[in-house]
């Protein structure tokens, strides 16, 4: 269980990706634009927790999670990894704090090389964070992280693509976890799988999370999955934080209509209630990230929008209880 | 007369590795104006069903069985023949909207060349209607959009372009293969608010390709539940949400995250699914099921009616009585 | 008793297979099974392997020379007297030897030209891919320019400049000929850079050139593999054109060009001349390109 008074293993404070943009039909003297892809986003994650993050494709959820480890430069704001300021740090504190924030991919196939053999890629992270290690140590320590995510022994000296989908996420995962790292960001990491696969996987993150302590950051793109894994939820829509709120507090009294649109988007599987609920669709299309409407981000998809939302740029505000909210009418 | 009648349908593709059965034994009938969800996981055999009905198999692939629409049937039929009904009385929509669309066509173009050719309209005529149904799936300013190309829209935009040209010359069936996996959740909702509504307007009976059974809680009638080629469960969706008496149906509910149950543990399935080049000699599920016993790796249990509700069909070799009473108790 | 001791031995071995590791099926190996079940491409290794291997070692094992001429038999046609299996050309030289000699050079010029032209290639193309930005730009840009010197005004400048000599020949076909690879690799390696499992390495911590050399360029491999294949062929081809041009190695050191270019002068009277080192070259052409289809097949079984 998260611990709240102790000191948060990662701050996030008003971090910005933005990138330079060029108009494909342009002059080569035009100015180029900016594509806010994270604009502001903050919040703490404290030891043993999970955050969840969810949001529709283009909203910079998995952008945010590659500037948290440097694979994308954030371009404003500060990275706090147990009270350090990462964005000022060298090339040698990212190489340490590597050791200790691992990720996990979206496309298990994909994310591994697919002329590696199984214990190449699951020892690689000890050959570059141990290189004391003896070879059979390195295979020890493998043989052990296969059996710990359900992989049989035998399978060590195979390839990536003589292995379905799930068991190449379990590949994925124990890649992740043999440096014993504190913090895990899963990056969709059950999205590409079929139904019974992804409660497996879920279940395997959540019985390592026991067993190793370990933090992590679970990215999706709908409420459902993360309801079964997240300790706190964080929205978020067009690059910006809509709503950070504890998980029981989201579901049963979501603060924000953007979080509110997605809880009643989700279809669910019960004929009676999923035929007659209220589903509160949403007007339009996704604005462009290039030229975000003025005040709130959400306003033009916004069923309660007024004219102060244009207006006015909202701040995430505590409603207490822990709920944040960015939402300009949303009342504690 | 049902307006389609599959019997026995088979499906088989000749590759390097030998003979490979996609599809046994599936048998189902659609009336005008209902709508049909064929549920099952990667390589369950789902897409090949239908792909086999509309001629669209790959080329090493071959059929078995009857498909009979008003009682000709589909999988004899020449290719003019079937040139004459698919694309007119029976349509198709993708997971896919742009694979499906010409990129180098304007929407116009591609919308009434169809209405040419089956309708006999002139372009005047055709366009007319084009924008008449752009209109009818919420394009807004259809006139002006018409003229785009495929790849002006965005994601859910081409997906009501596609439902739109599926919709063009007013099929009898529409069969839709997973037509919002590649969407966000909010932008789903739309497109499934959208295939209620014209299936109420139009009379159309759909077929649902999918492998949420969300999607499948909200808008079928009827459910056929496939694993490994073969049908594992079909009946009324009521029966098959509410009292599923197949163990993969049992598990897929439980291992599905849902947003009206509480946030606790999700019930998974082990193992991964069966080499479909290599089936099991028993019941394709035997591997993964936890009520098995000997008999299910050795003899495939027949789709025979439940003991327990008559227009239920299941194959399984345990009594129905049993496994509803187990879930019962563990819902209890 | 018999079949007691067969069980066991079935359950042992079961056993085993059961605890022990189990190989794994490397894209390599399956390759390599893949192109040798392309009985076409198969068939075209052995011919060229045996074309090779005459080459190299025939010679030795007749009784005549390259240069040697035998005053009993000029422009004589092919016979079993005194092995001129394929004949004499016009100055008395058993076309057989000569045929073989020939052959050594092109497939020499071959090998070596497209070692040097897929070296160049890669370092090139790779280094461009990798570091992108302006330095690719720059380097790309020098690439398009290649494309557009005329090679055989080159080529003759430096023939007349350096004299005939057989490294010159291959410095030249290099030096046009490794701009198609830098334009493969460079593509290549821009879309392996894009992959999840570089990513995935970064986010490790794995360093630039670990990434380099043990994620890049194992999965350029089989691009290169291929291309070099198609690469032979055309260099071959090259080889033999400068020859008949008068570009290629000097007399009465000979290649299939030359011969070629011997036997067009008198076809009309004595066609064998021509016709042996054309069919040679024909076959071997032919057969390289096969394997490169083989091994395209092969080693990319997506993209056909």
């Amino acid at each position: 269980m998260p611990d709240h008074a102790q000191q948060p293993l990662l701050s996030v404070r008003n971090v910005k990706v933005h990138f330079q943009v060029k108009n494909s039909n342009a002059w080569p003297w035009t100015p180029k634009k900016t594509l806010k892809a994270v604009d502001g986003v903050s919040f703490d994650l404290y030891p043993g927790e999970t955050l969840g993050v969810v949001g529709e494709s283009g909203c910079g959820k998995s952008t945010l999670s590659r500037a948290i480890l440097n694979l994308i430069p954030a371009t404003g704001g500060e990275i706090v990894w147990m009270g350090r300021d990462l964005r000022r740090g060298s090339d040698q504190d990212w190489l340490h704090v590597r050791k200790d924030i691992q990720m996990i991919f979206q496309d298990p196939l994909a994310s591994l090389n697919p002329r590696m053999t199984v214990a190449q890629i699951i020892g690689e992270p000890l050959r570059v964070h141990r290189p004391e290690l003896s070879a059979d140590e390195v295979m020890k320590r493998v043989k052990a992280m296969m059996a710990k995510v359900g992989l049989r022994e035998q399978m060590i000296n195979r390839y990536p693509h003589e292995f379905s989908g799930g068991q190449c996420q379990r590949i994925g995962i124990a890649r992740a976890l043999i440096l014993e790292p504190k913090l895990i960001i899963c990056d969709e990491p059950v999205s590409a799988l079929d139904v019974s696969i992804q409660a497996q996987i879920i279940n395997l993150l959540k019985a390592l999370q026991r067993e190793m302590g370990l933090a992590l950051i679970f990215i999706a793109h709908d409420l459902a999955v993360v309801k079964h894994i997240s300790d706190r939820i964080l929205v978020m829509y067009l690059g910006r934080e809509m709503e950070l709120a504890e998980k029981q507090a989201l579901y049963a009294r979501p603060s924000h209509p953007y979080t509110r649109a997605l809880l009643s988007a989700i279809p669910i599987p019960d004929p009676r209630l999923e035929k007659n609920k209220q589903i509160q669709i949403l007007q339009g299309d996704l604005p462009s990230p290039i030229n975000p409407p003025s005040g709130c981000v959400f306003r033009t998809r916004c069923p309660q929008a007024q004219e102060r939302c244009a207006q006015e740029v909202p701040v995430l505000k505590s409603l207490g209880g822990g709920t944040h909210s960015s939402c300009l009418l949303a009342q504690a | 007369m049902s307006l389609l009648k599959v019997r026995n349908l088979g499906v088989q593709f000749q590759t390097n590795d030998g003979i490979v059965s996609a599809v046994n034994g599936v048998n189902f009938e659609l009336e005008r104006g209902q709508t049909l969800g064929i549920v099952g996981e990667s390589g369950s055999g789902k897409s090949q069903t239908v792909l086999a009905l509309m001629g669209l198999l790959a080329k090493n692939g071959q059929t078995n069985g009857e498909a009979l629409y008003k009682g000709q049937n589909l999988l004899s039929m020449s290719a003019k023949e079937l040139n004459g009904i698919r694309g007119d009385r029976l349509s198709m929509i993708f997971q896919d909207p742009m694979t499906s669309l010409n990129p180098y066509l304007t929407v116009e173009r591609q919308m009434t060349e169809v209405l040419e050719l089956h309708k006999g309209m002139t372009r005047r005529e055709a366009k007319k209607r084009a924008i008449e149904l752009l209109e009818a799936v919420r394009i807004p300013e259809a006139a002006r959009r018409i003229d785009m190309y495929p790849h002006e829209f965005s994601g859910g935009m081409r997906q009501r372009v596609m439902i739109a040209m599926a919709l063009l010359c007013e099929p009898e069936v529409l069969i839709a293969d997973e037509p919002t996996t590649a969407l966000d959740v909010t932008v789903q909702a739309q497109i499934l608010q959208l295939l209620k509504d014209l299936q109420r307007d139009f009379g159309t009976a759909i077929v649902m390709i999918t492998h949420d059974l969300g999607v499948v809680a909200g808008l079928c009638e009827k459910v056929l539940v496939m694993y490994g080629g073969r049908v594992m469960e079909q009946g009324d969706a009521d029966s098959l949400f509410y009292r599923a008496s197949h163990p993969y149906t049992i598990g897929l509910l439980g291992a599905l995250p849902r947003l009206d149950h509480d946030g606790s543990e999700l019930v998974s399935i082990p193992g991964n699914p069966p080499n479909m080049a290599q089936p099991p000699k028993g019941c394709p599920f035997a591997e993964r099921c936890s009520h098995v016993s000997n008999r299910c790796a050795t003899e495939l249990p027949p789709l025979m009616p439940a003991e327990h509700d008559g227009r239920v069909l299941r194959a399984c070799h345990k009594s129905a009585h049993e496994l509803i009473d187990i879930r019962e108790v563990a819902h209890a | 008793m018999f079949k007691a001791k067969q069980s066991t031995l079935a359950d042992t071995l079961s056993a085993n297979l059961a605890a022990a590791p189990v190989e794994g099926r490397s894209p390599w190996r399956d390759a390599r099974e893949r192109f040798l079940r392309n009985k076409a491409a198969v068939a075209s290794l052995v011919i060229l392997v045996l074309i090779t291997l005459a080459c190299v070692f025939g010679p030795m094992f007749l009784p005549h020379t390259y240069s040697d001429t035998d005053w009993d038999a000029m422009s004589m046609a092919p016979t079993a007297q005194s092995w001129h299996l394929f004949g004499t050309d016009e100055l008395g030289r058993d076309l057989l030897v000569r045929c073989l000699i020939g052959g050594r050079i092109s497939l020499m010029v071959g090998f070596l030209a497209t070692l040097s032209s897929v070296t160049v290639g890669i370092v090139w193309g790779a280094t461009a891919g990798f570091l992108g930005g302006k330095v690719d730009t720059v380097m790309m840009r020098l690439v398009d320019m290649m494309y557009a010197v005329p090679y055989l005004l080159i080529a003759i400048l430096m023939v007349t400049l350096l004299g005939r000599e057989f490294y010159l020949v291959v410095l030249t076909i290099t030096v046009f000929s490794w701009m198609d690879m830098a334009r493969v690799v460079r593509g290549q390696t821009l879309s392996i850079k894009s992959k999840e499992y570089i990513e995935a390495a970064r986010a490790i911590g794995v360093s630039t050139s670990s990434i380099i050399f043990r994620h890049v360029v194992p999965n350029l491999l089989g691009i290169v593999v291929i291309y070099t294949t198609v690469t032979v062929p055309g260099v071959i081809l090259t080889e033999s054109v400068l020859s008949f041009l008068g570009l290629g190695v000097q007399e009465p050191m000979t290649s299939w060009g030359v011969l070629i270019q011997d036997g067009t002068g008198v076809m009309e009277s004595t066609p064998w001349i021509l016709l042996f080192p054309a069919g040679l070259l024909s076959v071997t052409l032919y057969c390289a390109n096969y394997i490169g289809d083989g091994m395209r097949d092969a080693l990319d079984p997506k993209d056909r």
